[in-house]
């Protein structure tokens, strides 16, 4: 053995050793420090358990401050512990309370050490199990402790009673069982007047109040008590959370409590629990108006403190009353909007959020400009703070608060050329998503989009490439909204778009592709006067406006479409610049750049010779050659102008399965399917259906010529007679828009006093929180397309947990179960039926898991054969056990329980619910 | 379960103490300390001393070269734990004299004895400087 000999011992480092070692070590600290380790690995073996536990304490101490591994000493913790010197006991303690965890190995054999010092006659062996017991309990640990833990529950050495105290919320944690033992013990301290005692007491209450405060309604007379008489800061603020919890549940208890808390409240002089008075008022006595005046009076006194800590409280106070009263929000304004120039980081977030809970339909366009200002002028963190928060605010339910989203959208475009925005993600799926939702917005969205993609400086911005690829995404989606497609290509296709990443570059190829053909369909199919027959029936808009503008011919008709007009020549040059543009990235390392460009530069090649042909000489042999190209080109453009809606988060759900597809099959077999086959499944599953299932279909080439051609034919009859005809048509809405020249989106008149934000942001909001209509609503809010209830996140059903839920099954079992444990007097008029029935219940069941200790399979079935029976038998059975319930139940937890009672808790749990109104005494009050 | 934590760290972001009262592994420790003092430690005089982290809180003080900060549950009383902090502080200096970093540092075992007469399972137990400071004396009297 390895083992340290007798000069080892003899010359051991002490741990002050180390850690002078450590301060003026010449080696580097690392090097150091596993150095040391291999001594103390030495050291540790030795039998001598002063050199063990010198040992273990300096890896008590490398493991607390330099993170160093101290699990292989598990076992040598629990031996050091074993020594009856005081001295290394308090070692091996604070080992295994820093190292032990409900997966040590080792774990159990501490139960014994753990029991005998529990009931040692030393109060700081007591003392110092307790406080392990408090750091490693596990099920196990707080199952067998707990006879020890509830004998020190009522020791007479206070210093000891309240540690048992603390530790109860450990153990019931673990094993909710235990309440059924220690919890009548634990009222009982309650009582106790002593300060040490009781603010252990009130603590636990706090905490398990927390979990589920409907249980502890029955002790509410006792804290009330504490309440009224705690002289003690920290115990007042720990029965004010307690109390913060039971109100909302309890309107007599809320009506009672409020006064004598709104007094405390006058009364203070701590800052702490005066804060702790406001906090309960605004969360749970939001309803008592005269109490919230008197908070909110100290919120604003908080909020003009000097001190920051103050400051930010305030403003979160007022941040919890803004959920149900926002007239609070709004009287103290003025602070909130100063506190947006804070120095502190976390001040200003929390003014943020007010100022963004100020926000409605009627102010949101002044707020959220005021508000990008303030983005201008902050540091990066605090102005993607603001961005993001007018993002969310603003998608909200669907964009619930915007109704001007031309407005809405050329904010968006805005706030991506703020240098320091970073929230290209979020704008990317907001501008998508708001062209897919709003057919009437797409006109204002291409803008804004053109003017994103035609800035070359905005590549260079790694932040900003999402948003370019949305930008790039609606303009070839969208083009026929667009006034110079070629202009549009030109961005798509400019060089500084190497410096995209691939995905991205991607999108800005098929972009490109979008808009190439529709600049050729313009140009041949429509414009061309080969094909004039069939204008398509997509562009309804540009016949809308050619008609407008009076124009007949087809030729005016292209030109008001596009300030440039699209000829064979600039055809030409297009599909030169395409070339020149996408032949290096035919060798791009990315498949979907390469293949993308592969497609557009075959789509190219295939058409260029019509285009040639064209600009050079009409000739009837090229005729022939043109048609087809024609036809190639109206092809793709059919497949292009299927319209995208958005996708419901349920869609997939929809899709019908295939028959004969089993999906709850395991898929076990599957791989050995794949090693002789190759997927041979693959075709029963059906491509992801977009949207509208009819558009299945359209896949198939031939069908689309055969539907375009269709529709097409009796559009282009309508298109044609309303040409001739104009004037007998009313001038439809959208066109009316289209020919006005687009106001900016922000009103000329406001851009001027930027400086001024605060004060401007102050009357904006003090204008708009009066409810008034904004007069200036020229348009009526666009339709935003929603999927029935699909829109709404799939909510994650919140289920409590089973252990949780076992903790306050037994507390209720016990409060409401057993009347003798309520100390007070009042308790007379209860209807107590119920209860008895409960209880005897709950005896059953505990009398049965006696019987179930042995044979685990079917014990589940005869439970519930058993409960079927209980109600008769609990209306048979009556009070006789009552009186020996208590010495029942010790017994029964002393002896060692089968972990099963836990599975048994939980089957019986839907009976134990409380019939709340009934059950809830009016001694409260 | 009110604390979360209890964390003292000097100026150099070195941590000098750490007591926590869920358990947590030392990548998860290591983790956890990293971004705390990187969040706090740059933070100056006057900001105020609590800071958002992941799902809780922490609330923070600086005393010469340390700083203490304790994690606490979103609904726990920031100014009750800046008291509890302060009579962290005050207890050590009544025991140790004019307590600085080096006593921490050599005397850690001492440090969370104290620690754990004031807090148990998360909760404040005990706000009483005398009645920490007894155990701990007859302790250091009889070993």
């Amino acid at each position: 053995m390895s083992g340290p000999s007798l000069m080892d011992s003899l010359f051991q480092r002490t741990l002050e050793d180390l850690i002078k070692g450590l301060r003026q070590q010449l080696i580097g600290e690392q090097a150091f420090i596993s150095k040391a380790l291999e001594e103390i690995r030495k050291e540790i073996k030795s039998t001598d358990l002063s050199t063990k536990s010198t040992a273990l304490l300096k890896l008590c101490y490398l493991s607390n401050l330099h993170f160093h591994d101290m699990s292989f000493a598990a076992f040598h913790a629990l031996e050091v512990l074993s020594s009856p010197r005081f001295s290394h006991k308090k070692i091996a303690y604070h080992a295994i309370s820093l190292s032990f965890h409900d997966s040590t190995p080792v774990l159990l054999l501490i139960t014994n050490h753990l029991r005998k010092d529990l009931t040692s006659t030393n109060e700081f062996e007591v003392s110092l199990s307790l406080q392990c017991l408090s750091r490693i309990a596990n099920v196990d640990l707080a199952r067998d402790l707990t006879p020890e833990v509830f004998t020190l529950l009522s020791s007479n050495k206070l210093y000891v009673r309240k540690r048992a105290v603390a530790v109860v919320l450990r153990v019931f944690e673990k094993y909710p069982d235990s309440v059924r033992v220690c919890f009548k013990r634990l009222v009982e301290n309650l009582e106790n007047y002593d300060p040490q005692i009781l603010s252990a007491v009130v603590g636990v209450f706090s905490e398990l109040a927390c979990k589920d405060p409907r249980s502890y309604l029955p002790l509410a007379p006792e804290f009330y008590k504490i309440l009224v008489d705690s002289k003690s800061n920290w115990i007042s603020i720990k029965v004010l959370k307690i109390f913060a919890k039971l109100a909302p549940l309890e309107p007599r208890l809320a009506n009672r409590v409020v006064e004598p808390i709104c007094d405390l409240m006058r009364k203070t002089g701590a800052k702490s629990l005066l804060f702790e008075c406001v906090r309960t008022v605004v969360t749970s006595f939001s309803e008592y108006e005269s109490a919230v005046r008197l908070a909110v009076g100290k919120i604003r006194e908080f909020m003009v403190d000097e001190d920051p800590n103050l400051k930010y409280l305030g403003l979160h106070a007022l941040s919890i009353v803004a959920s149900k009263h926002l007239w609070v929000v709004s009287e103290n304004k003025e602070v909130v909007i100063k506190s947006l120039s804070d120095p502190d980081p976390n001040i200003k977030i929390e003014s943020l959020r007010l100022v963004m809970a100020m926000v409605s339909e009627h102010n949101v366009a002044e707020i959220s400009k005021v508000l990008v200002n303030y983005a201008l002028k902050s540091d990066p963190l605090f102005c993607n703070e603001i961005l993001g928060s007018i993002l969310s605010t603003c998608s909200r339910n669907v964009y619930e608060i915007i109704v001007d989203f031309d407005w809405y959208v050329s904010l968006l475009g805005e706030m991506s050329r703020i240098p320091h925005c970073q929230m290209g993600e979020e704008i990317e799926n907001q501008l998508v998503d708001i062209g897919l939702r709003v057919k009437d917005v797409r006109l204002e969205l291409v803008r804004v989009a053109r003017d994103l993609l035609i800035d070359p400086a905005l590549l260079g911005n790694s932040f900003l490439h999402r948003v370019l690829s949305a930008a790039a995404w609606v303009s070839g989606e969208y083009v026929e909204f667009s006034r110079n497609p070629l202009e549009l290509m030109e961005a798509l296709l400019q060089p500084r778009t190497s410096l995209l990443p691939p995905s991205i570059m991607a999108i800005y190829i098929q972009s490109a592709f979008k808009v190439l053909v529709f600049c050729l369909h313009t140009c041949f199919v429509r414009g061309g006067s080969t094909a004039g027959v069939s204008a398509s029936a997509s562009y309804e808009s540009f016949d809308d406006l050619s008609v407008e503008n009076g124009a007949g011919s087809t030729v005016a008709h292209g030109q008001t479409c596009t300030s440039a007009p699209i000829t064979n020549e600039s055809i030409v040059n297009l599909l030169k610049l395409v070339e020149l543009a996408l032949s290096p990235l035919l060798g791009s390392h990315d498949v979907e750049v390469q293949e993308r460009a592969r497609n557009l530069l075959g789509f190219v090649d295939l058409i260029k010779l019509e285009a040639l042909n064209s600009s050079g000489q009409e000739e009837n042999d090229s005729e022939q050659k043109g048609v087809e190209a024609t036809k190639i080109i109206r092809l793709v453009h059919d497949a292009f102008s299927k319209e995208l809606g958005p996708v419901s988060l349920s869609a997939q759900g929809k899709v019908p399965v295939p028959d004969g597809l089993t999906l709850n099959e395991n898929l076990g077999d599957l791989e050995t399917i794949c090693s002789d086959i190759e997927l041979p499944s693959s075709n029963t599953f059906s491509f992801g259906y977009p949207f509208e299932e009819k558009d299945v279909s359209s896949f198939s080439n031939l069908q689309i010529k055969e539907d375009s051609g269709q529709s097409n034919e009796s559009t282009s009859l309508l298109a044609e007679h309303r040409k001739r005809h104009g004037l007998y048509y009313l001038p439809s809405g959208k066109s009316e828009v289209i020919s006005n020249d687009y106001p900016p989106a922000n009103d000329p008149a406001l851009q001027g006093d930027n400086n001024d934000t605060a004060s401007d942001l102050v009357k904006l909001t003090a204008e708009s929180l009066v409810p008034k209509r904004k007069p200036n609503h020229s348009k009526p809010r666009p339709v935003v397309v929603k999927l029935d209830e699909a829109d709404e996140k799939p909510v994650a059903v919140k289920h409590p947990e089973s252990r949780d839920d076992s903790l306050s099954g037994a507390v209720r079992d016990i409060l409401f179960g057993s009347e003798d444990i309520l100390p007070t007097s009042s308790r007379s008029n209860l209807p107590s039926s119920n209860r008895k029935g409960k209880e005897k219940q709950h005896m059953i069941t505990q009398v049965e898991s006696k019987e179930n200790v042995v044979g685990d399979g079917n014990s589940s079935s005869r439970r519930r054969k058993d409960h079927s029976h209980g109600k008769e038998r609990r209306h048979r059975k009556k009070n006789a056990e009552e009186r020996n319930e208590t010495d029942r139940k010790e017994k029964e937890s002393s002896s060692n329980h089968p972990r099963r009672q836990k599975s048994r808790q939980r089957a019986e749990e839907p009976l134990k619910v409380p019939p709340q109104t009934s059950v809830i005494p009016d001694f409260l009050l | 379960m009110g604390i979360r934590f209890i964390l003292m760290v000097n100026k150099q972001g070195q941590t000098r103490l750490a007591q926590y009262y869920e358990w947590l592994t030392l990548e998860e420790r290591r983790a956890l300390e990293g971004e705390i003092v990187r969040k706090c430690l740059a933070r100056n005089e006057q900001q105020c001393s609590f800071v958002e982290h992941r799902n809780y809180k922490i609330v923070y003080r600086r005393y010469a070269s340390l700083f203490f900060l304790v994690g606490v549950d979103n609904d726990e009383n920031e100014l009750a734990i800046l008291e509890f902090i302060h009579l962290l502080v005050e207890t050590m200096d009544r025991h140790f004299g004019n307590v600085c970093e080096l006593d921490i540092m050599f005397h850690l075992e001492k440090a969370h004895f104290m620690l754990e007469e004031m807090v148990m399972s998360g909760c404040i137990v005990e706000t009483s400087k005398a009645n920490i400071l007894t155990p701990v004396q007859l302790l250091e009297k009889t070993s």
